[in-house]
Order: structure tokens, then C-alpha cells, then sequence
């Protein structure tokens, strides 16, 4: 008997979702492969058993594994928190669809995401994020760097990529928040709606505009809704998903990234002293936040993985910030080296679903910490370390609020 | 080294631009490509990197 087995029979396997005691780190109860075996299980909030695979080799392997679906229409999806309990009566485009309907989804939006478009984004990246220094300077010394910096940066860079309007930031903001942070399905429900009657008002506004706008959403209704290649509904359930996926995220990583480079003076002085490295500094960041701490998949087949057999209908949690840390592929994987090359880590996923937006994420990431920490040489934390509120497991990872001063 | 890219199966993520800019790119509509002349490999090390990080295994590179 392995030791993954005496734990996939064991009475007590690890929770899942548990709450990081440390903004950086998986939670300490979370089950490691050197420990657990790299598939091993976890017990949900219903008391139900599931698959967690932990190690980077059968991730990656899992992820690219077309007998795994992320379908969450389908009745065995995984239910790993409360507010997705209804996620199968309505379909979730791009991440929660399998292809050949994913592929035909993603590939209307592919091109808006390339490299060379997201380097031609980053002027109006650079210029986002100086005026936003420039207004914190005005104001301080002294900011909430998630409402005054880590937020803005890709909420305004999303708008501007997918022709929504900005001024409407405060209501997409909170009711995104509403959306993800649901402590039920019905609070879900209800925010999912509010957003979805606000960007069908926009879908019909673009549809009565004579000239398109500029943005990937005018894009969508001039070519793709006209003529029948998406419908209304999927249309706005797609800029649902790029809406929120297209701030939350980023605004984690900006927020928890600063925070974690200001309690690694080292590691951020090597960043003030070699500005070059910031490009490698996002990936280690990246791979040691890993905010996205849960990705969730069904076998729609008997598989053999690390040494488990996963039987057809049963479902499968990674936890990303534990196979990020597989000490395996990544030395010393709980410090972080912003030297270190951080390639391969599953922080944006792997397989089909890859995140779309990675490279504006990059690039957001990049240019917001660069400037940050160019442009206020002094910044500190404004509180202890222990006192920035941390979010709760099972949503993206982050920091409510991040009190910083000069 | 023969390197080609299955655009069948290509996401358009961006890794192996991204990874080995000096063989691979992405076309005007974000899918990954071989940048003309360097098919054979140009002798990049980082050619087998970007094998690796590509998302959907798009991407051979056998040897000849």
C-alpha cells in the first residue's frame, strides 16, 4: 500500500477550501505530494470525498488529459463552494465548456490577446499606471493600494480592450466581487444577473451605434452577433467571464505581489537594482502567489494517475499553489527568487483552458510593480504584516486592502 | 531539427513566442507560427523550452 492509498481511504482527508495563514502560501493543512502522494483526496464543505492532485507532473498531465472535462453544465461537475451549487443551469463560456464548443469561443477573441497586441497596449498601460502614482503622491503620503492602484490599473485596461465603459467601474467592480465571493448560490444568482442585464444594456446599445467602436466587444457584435456565429446570450455571458476574469485577477496579483516583494527587502532591491529582471520577477511571482488556488475538472473516463485510478463521473480539485511548489521541478520552492526561472508553473492553468489573457496579465503585472516601486523608492507597509486582511480560501487569493505609506 | 506547429490544436496562448521568440511567433490572428527561415531551429536551446511550456503540445520538433 502506498502511501496515497492509506490516505484516499483515510477518514480524515484534508478541507478544501482552507483559509492561507500567510498571504503567499498554500495553507499548511493542504495535502503535499512528498507527503500525500501527488493524488491524494480532500474533503468538501458537504462533507463529500474528492480527488486533489498535487503534484506538477500529473497536473500538467491532467490539464492537457481530454477524458477531463471542465463542463460545468454536467451533472457530476464538483461543487467545491456553495455559491456554484447551480453552476450546471447555465452555461459558464470559455472556462466552464468543453471543446469543440470552447475552441469555437475562444477563437473569436485569440487575436485581441496576442503578443503584439498586448505590446501595443502598453502605452495605455504605462500611462494608466502614472496617473495613478501621480495621484497617490498628491494625496499622501499614504494609500490603500488595492481601491487606489491594484484594482484600477486592469479594471480600466479591461474596459478599454472590451469597449466598456469605465465610468461604470464601481457597479462592475462590487457586483463582479458579489459574483465570485457568493456566500451562496442564491447571492450568485443574483449578482450573476445584475451583470448580465447591465452588459446585455451595452450589447444593445453597441448593436444601435452606425459605426463600431473600438473594442473587442464592438468587435464581437458587429461581426459575430450580426451574422449568427454567436447568439445574444452566449455573447453576454462571454463578456461576463472577460469582464470579471479581466480585473479580479490582475488586481490580486498587483496587490499580493507588492505586498510580497515589500516583505522580501532582498528580493525587492535586486528589482530596484536590476530593473531587467522584472519580466522573470512576474513569473516567480506568479507561480509563489498562485491566486488562483483550485482549479476543478471531471473524468469522463476510468484514468490512471499517480498511482489512483479516477473512475468516470468522479471529480478532480489542483490546487495550484501546491504544485507550484513541487519541490521536484521548483528548488527551494517555498522561497521566493525573483532570479529563479519559475517556467512551467500552472498559475495561469495548462491545457485548453490556459488562461487567455496571460499576456495582459504580464504585461499589467510588469509595468503597475516596475512603476510602483521606481516611482516611490521608500513605499512601506502601513500596518504590521499580519495585520493586512487576507482573503478566504476558495475565492481567487489576495488581500482585501493593503495600507501602504512613504 | 524539423519544428512545425499543429495549427489544429493551437490555443494562440503565446508561449513559444514567448518563450523562443527567435524561432516562433504568433500570425495576424494570434496563432502561433514559425518565423520563416528558422524551421530548422536556428540551434536555440530554448526551442525544447518552449516544446515544453506550450499548453496543448502544439508544437514538434523532431530530429533529422
Amino acid at each position: 500500500m502506498t502511501v496515497a492509498d492509506t490516505h484516499a481511504n483515510a477518514p480524515s482527508a484534508p478541507a478544501f477550501p482552507q483559509d492561507r495563514t500567510c498571504p503567499y502560501a498554500p495553507p499548511p493543512g493542504y495535502p503535499a505530494p512528498e507527503t500525500h502522494g501527488a493524488v491524494s483526496r480532500m474533503r468538501l464543505y458537504d462533507g463529500s470525498e474528492i480527488w486533489a492532485v498535487t503534484g506538477h507532473a500529473e497536473a500538467r498531465a491532467l490539464l492537457i488529459d481530454p477524458r477531463f472535462s471542465a463542463d460545468r453544465r454536467n451533472p457530476s461537475f464538483p461543487v467545491v463552494v456553495p455559491r456554484t451549487e447551480d453552476q450546471a443551469s447555465v452555461e459558464t463560456p470559455l472556462i466552464g465548456v468543453d471543446d469543440p464548443r470552447h475552441a469555437r469561443q475562444r477563437r473569436m477573441l485569440i487575436s485581441r490577446f496576442s503578443l503584439k497586441n498586448v505590446a501595443a497596449l502598453r502605452p495605455l498601460i504605462q500611462r494608466t499606471v502614472d496617473d495613478l502614482v501621480d495621484a497617490m503622491l498628491a494625496a499622501g503620503p499614504g494609500a490603500e493600494l488595492v481601491s487606489a492602484y491594484a484594482l484600477p490599473v486592469p479594471s480600466m485596461v479591461i474596459c478599454s480592450l472590451l469597449g466598456v465603459p469605465y465610468a461604470d467601474h464601481e457597479f462592475f467592480e462590487s457586483t463582479s466581487r458579489e459574483l465570485i465571493t457568493a456566500p451562496t448560490a442564491d447571492e450568485a444568482r443574483a449578482a450573476r444577473q445584475k451583470l448580465y442585464d447591465y452588459l446585455d444594456g451595452l450589447v444593445e446599445t453597441k448593436r444601435g451605434q452606425d459605426a463600431a467602436g473600438p473594442g473587442l466587444l464592438d468587435d464581437l457584435v458587429a461581426e459575430r452577433l450580426a451574422d449568427g456565429q454567436v447568439d445574444r446570450a452566449e455573447l453576454v455571458m462571454m463578456a461576463m467571464v472577460l469582464l470579471v476574469a479581466g480585473h479580479e485577477t490582475t488586481a490580486n496579483m498587483i496587490a499580493l505581489g507588492t505586498y510580497t516583494l515589500l516583505e522580501h527587502p532582498d528580493q525587492l532591491a535586486a528589482l530596484r537594482a536590476e530593473p531587467e529582471l522584472m519580466p522573470g520577477a512576474v513569473e516567480e511571482l506568479l507561480r509563489y502567489l498562485s491566486i488562483a488556488d483550485g482549479l476543478v475538472r471531471v473524468a469522463t473516463e476510468d484514468v490512471e494517475l499517480g498511482g489512483q485510478t479516477i473512475r468516470a463521473g468522479e471529480g478532480v480539485l489542483l490546487p495550484t499553489s501546491v504544485v507550484n511548489r513541487d519541490a521536484t521541478v521548483y528548488e527551494r520552492p517555498g522561497t521566493l527568487d525573483v532570479r529563479r526561472s519559475a517556467r512551467h508553473h500552472i498559475a495561469f492553468g495548462f491545457g485548453v483552458h490556459q488562461c487567455l489573457g496571460q499576456n495582459l496579465a504580464r504585461a499589467e503585472m510588469e509595468i503597475a510593480l516596475s512603476t510602483l516601486i521606481a516611482r516611490i523608492p521608500t513605499l512601506r507597509l502601513a500596518v504590521a504584516p499580519d495585520e493586512v486582511p487576507i482573503k478566504p480560501g476558495g475565492t481567487l487569493q489576495g488581500l482585501f486592502s493593503l495600507p501602504v505609506t512613504w | 531539427m524539423r519544428v512545425s506547429i499543429d495549427s489544429n490544436v493551437c490555443i494562440g496562448s503565446g508561449m513559444c513566442a514567448l518563450t523562443a521568440p527567435s524561432v516562433f511567433t504568433q500570425d495576424d490572428d494570434g496563432f502561433g507560427v514559425v518565423q520563416p527561415g528558422r524551421e530548422d531551429g536556428a540551434g536555440d536551446p530554448l526551442v525544447k523550452e518552449a516544446v515544453r511550456s506550450c499548453p496543448v503540445q502544439a508544437i514538434s520538433a523532431a530530429e533529422e
